[in-house]
């Protein structure tokens, strides 16, 4: 069985996100990219699927810009057989990535595919149920424990409140949550066998996906900042002031 | 067994002088036609991310290396367009040097103000493309000898070992990296460098190394101050007697500017701290006139090594070389240790690459780098600034100054005699018996900002879950001894707030808040009773540098 990953370079989670002067979206000029954590889960889940026995070979896709092979070798670092980028010269939005992501679904015919729950710089959370929708696929979102049995994928789902294990029928798409596995480090040998694994680049064109725009950002504010915090002399001063200023009683 | 992997060179860290070297390697061996296998590691997460640097860069060793760098896009855009150097009496009053009265070595034409984590990731791309294999993540932990006492190469360190030692889900073995040659470019008081220090004796005929603790902001700021290319330096205020340093204000790309504080860690003052003093040096007139309606955008620190030619240790021994701040090339008349280091790492390839094209095997020591060394213009550079920073320490700083401008501009660091400091920063503090306490101003949150908020934009990250990085030889010194007598000067030298003391019931306790680390040394270098051992985290781990 072939399993397919889906991969997206986002700023690294250690950097503090920086908006632009002039508001029109984060800075990243400069900032330390990496591999999203959740898609990092997937493809760990998918390379032990493939040690198991289960899985016969782990292919990651990837969409965005040149720099997003970076992430795809990280992926073949970490052991996954040979990677596809969809070039494209932004981020393309939820439905446009899942439009791309179902032609090379199509193409590629895996019986199993894993992706991240979300995108940590996005955070949007629908690409992998866009697909599942496009696909006429069963999906399984929110993994935190995958196990194939027969010709069927069991998916425990981190649910509010509890857990919840739905058993779907293949090929499936699932979605990773942060409970899933804890990923492995890329030894340095594997790192160089990476750059030597196959990946080939296509695009939008090949793939026959019209990249159309539905949404449009607007503007990204930073946080307010939170003032300092003051001493007060007395309980009356405190009653005084949460009813008068802070307004809260 | 570990495994291994074999390659020709090997370079710890990837930073000027381990680029530099690595793409002279390559050069040579694409010249010659002969295949050559060079491999660096850096413990930052990827090239840059630990780099930290003024930086005024002088394009000398860069125009040698690649001398079309311009059409290959290194990224030196900002060329020096006006040098200013005050003096700082009080928190108000200064005095502007005129031009002429300022030492050659600090004029600045023909220099770039660049961001030094940009040019090495710049580097590491031309180095990448010559084929030198980069490993960003891998943290050199250990160093490995052949039996005959010569450098093997050196181990990466294990990932994946929880705070008691255990192995962990992710566990991984480190891996040993052998090579004809290791090049060790650690930079400022590499921690493999100190223990190469003591396994050879490499600074048996050196005087006593110095340093400094640089600290660095970058800020946003508005477009009509903003005067690309301008340059201002200066000393004095907030740094009192006793206490040398000088702070820096540089206008570079972008509407941005950088500016940083440099205190000599010599200083005696138990009571000082670096980051205070650097805090509220922004208030002076001459930097808030910049920064006043600016943004800060990042802050980091990283000590240096300033002792220059009379310190420099052997940098040679069998099967290796000390290159760049590692060693210590950094030229402290000029505040300029790039192009220097980077020199330094070419010097060191062209040794490495002979005796390799000679069929050697290693293990050998390269006695041929000493005489290129001693024929290059990094050495006669070196030599003719040797008495700067004896004369600051000895002099202070007026008289120091005024030592310095006959020197460099009379006499062209040619003066006959040599002045030497041979007392080691740590042995400089004195007793908080001997000075009353400083009172820092509080931080107004526009111009100066508290410890914690400044090490959230270094963006400094380690494993939380890991062994504890910095090692006490004695548990005990903090509080028997460096408390009493000092007050435990780790919690004010350190720029991270890595260090405390907290008062608890049963006495004070000393805590290591290990996550904060930015990897500047300056606790391996300062404290008084050299009980702090600074060793590599997890690979990966520490600052993320976005262009310092």
């Amino acid at each position: 069985m072939k399993i397919l990953v889906t991969v997206k370079r986002v700023i690294d989670y250690n950097v503090k996100a920086r908006v632009k002067a002039d508001n029109s979206d984060v800075d990243l000029a400069n900032t330390k990219m990496a591999l999203n954590p959740f898609c990092e889960i997937a493809v760990e889940e998918a390379i032990r699927l493939k040690e198991s026995g289960a899985a016969t070979e782990v292919v990651v896709v990837s969409i965005g810009p040149k720099a997003c092979q970076e992430q795809i070798r990280t992926s073949l670092a970490l052991g996954a057989d040979r990677g596809i980028q969809i070039e494209t010269d932004t981020m393309p939005e939820s439905l446009n990535a899942a439009k791309l992501l179902a032609k090379v679904v199509e193409a590629e015919q895996p019986g199993l595919i894993i992706m991240g729950k979300q995108a940590i710089d996005s955070d949007n959370n629908q690409t992998g149920q866009m697909l599942a929708a496009l696909l006429d696929m069963p999906q399984g979102t929110f993994a935190s424990k995958v196990e194939l049995i027969g010709e069927k994928v069991h998916v425990t789902r981190e649910v509010d409140g509890g857990l919840q294990t739905i058993a779907l029928n293949m090929p499936a798409i699932v979605t990773t949550d942060l409970r899933l596995n804890e990923p492995r480090y890329a030894s340095l040998p594997n790192i160089m066998k990476a750059k030597r694994k196959p990946l080939v680049v296509q695009t939008p064109v090949d793939l026959g996906v019209e990249m159309k725009t539905h949404t449009q950002l607007v503007k990204v504010e930073a946080p307010t900042e939170r003032q300092a915090g003051i001493k007060v002399n007395s309980i009356e001063e405190l009653i005084e002031k949460l009813q008068n200023e802070a307004k809260v009683i | 067994m570990r495994e291994s992997m074999e390659f020709d060179v090997v370079i710890v860290g990837a930073g000027p002088s381990g680029l530099a070297a690595a793409c002279k390697l390559m050069q040579q061996a694409n010249e010659a036609q002969r295949a050559l296998t060079v491999c660096i590691v850096e413990k930052g997460s990827e090239v840059g991310a630990h780099i930290l640097s003024g930086a005024i860069i002088e394009p000398k060793a860069i125009n040698e290396l690649f001398p079309n760098w311009q059409e290959m896009g290194a990224p030196l855009n900002t060329p020096v367009t006006e040098d200013q150097l005050f003096m700082f009496l009080n928190e108000q009053k200064s005095i502007q040097f005129p031009n002429l009265c300022v030492p050659k070595t600090m004029h600045n034409q023909g220099n770039y103000i660049a961001s030094l984590g940009n040019v090495c990731r710049w580097l590491a791309e031309q180095a990448e493309q010559l084929g030198v294999e980069i490993f960003p993540g891998f943290a050199a932990s250990e160093i490995l000898y052949h039996e005959d006492g010569s450098v093997k190469g050196i181990a990466t360190g294990d990932m994946g070992i929880s705070e008691y030692g255990q192995q962990k889900d992710s566990y991984m073995q480190g891996m040993e990296l052998h090579a004809k040659y290791t090049l060790f470019a650690e930079g400022c008081r590499g921690h493999l460098g100190k223990s190469l220090y003591k396994q050879f004796d490499l600074d048996a005929k050196s005087d006593e190394q110095h340093y400094g603790l640089g600290i660095k902001e970058l800020w946003d700021i508005p477009a009509d101050k903003h005067q690309p290319g301008l340059v201002i330096h200066g000393s004095g205020w907030p740094l009192g007697k006793g206490t040398s340093g000088g702070f820096f204000l540089y206008h570079t790309e972008n509407n941005q500017v950088v500016a940083g504080l440099i205190v000599d860690l010599s200083y005696q003052n138990p009571y000082l701290s670096p980051f205070d003093e650097f805090q509220r040096l922004k208030h002076h007139p001459v930097l808030k006139q910049y920064l006043e309606g600016g943004r800060r955008i990042s802050y980091g620190a990283r000590a240096i090594t300033k002792g220059g030619f009379n310190a420099l240790p052997k940098m040679t021994f069998p099967g290796g070389l000390l290159i760049g701040c590692n060693s210590g090339t950094l030229n402290f008349a000029k505040i300029k240790g790039t192009h220097t280091a980077m020199k330094s790492g070419m010097l060191a390839a062209e040794a490495v690459f002979e005796a390799i094209n000679n069929g050697c095997e290693g293990r050998k020591e390269l006695m041929d780098f000493d005489n290129r060394f001693k024929s290059s213009w990094l050495y006669e550079e070196l030599k003719q600034s040797r008495n700067f920073g004896p004369a600051m320490h000895k002099f202070g700083t007026m008289l120091g100054g005024t030592f310095n401008f006959i020197d460099q501009n009379i006499f062209g660091g040619k003066l006959p005699f040599t002045l030497h400091d041979n007392k080691p920063d740590y042995a400089q503090l004195k007793s908080i018996h001997d000075y009353d306490t400083i009172e820092y101003p509080k931080p107004d949150g526009k111009l100066s900002f508290d410890k914690l908020s400044s090490v959230f934009l270094s963006n400094t990250n380690h494993e939380e879950n890991q062994p504890c990085h910095l090692k006490l030889t004695d548990l005990q010194i903090p509080i028997s001894y460096n408390f009493p007598a000092f007050l435990e000067p780790a919690q004010r030298y350190c720029p991270a707030g890595v260090y405390e003391v907290i008062e608890e019931e049963t006495g004070p306790k000393f805590q290591i808040n290990s996550q904060n680390c930015l990897h500047c040394k300056t606790c391996d270098i300062k404290d008084p009773s050299q009980n702090i051992t600074w060793i590599t985290p997890e690979g990966g781990g520490g600052p993320n540098y976005p262009n310092m």
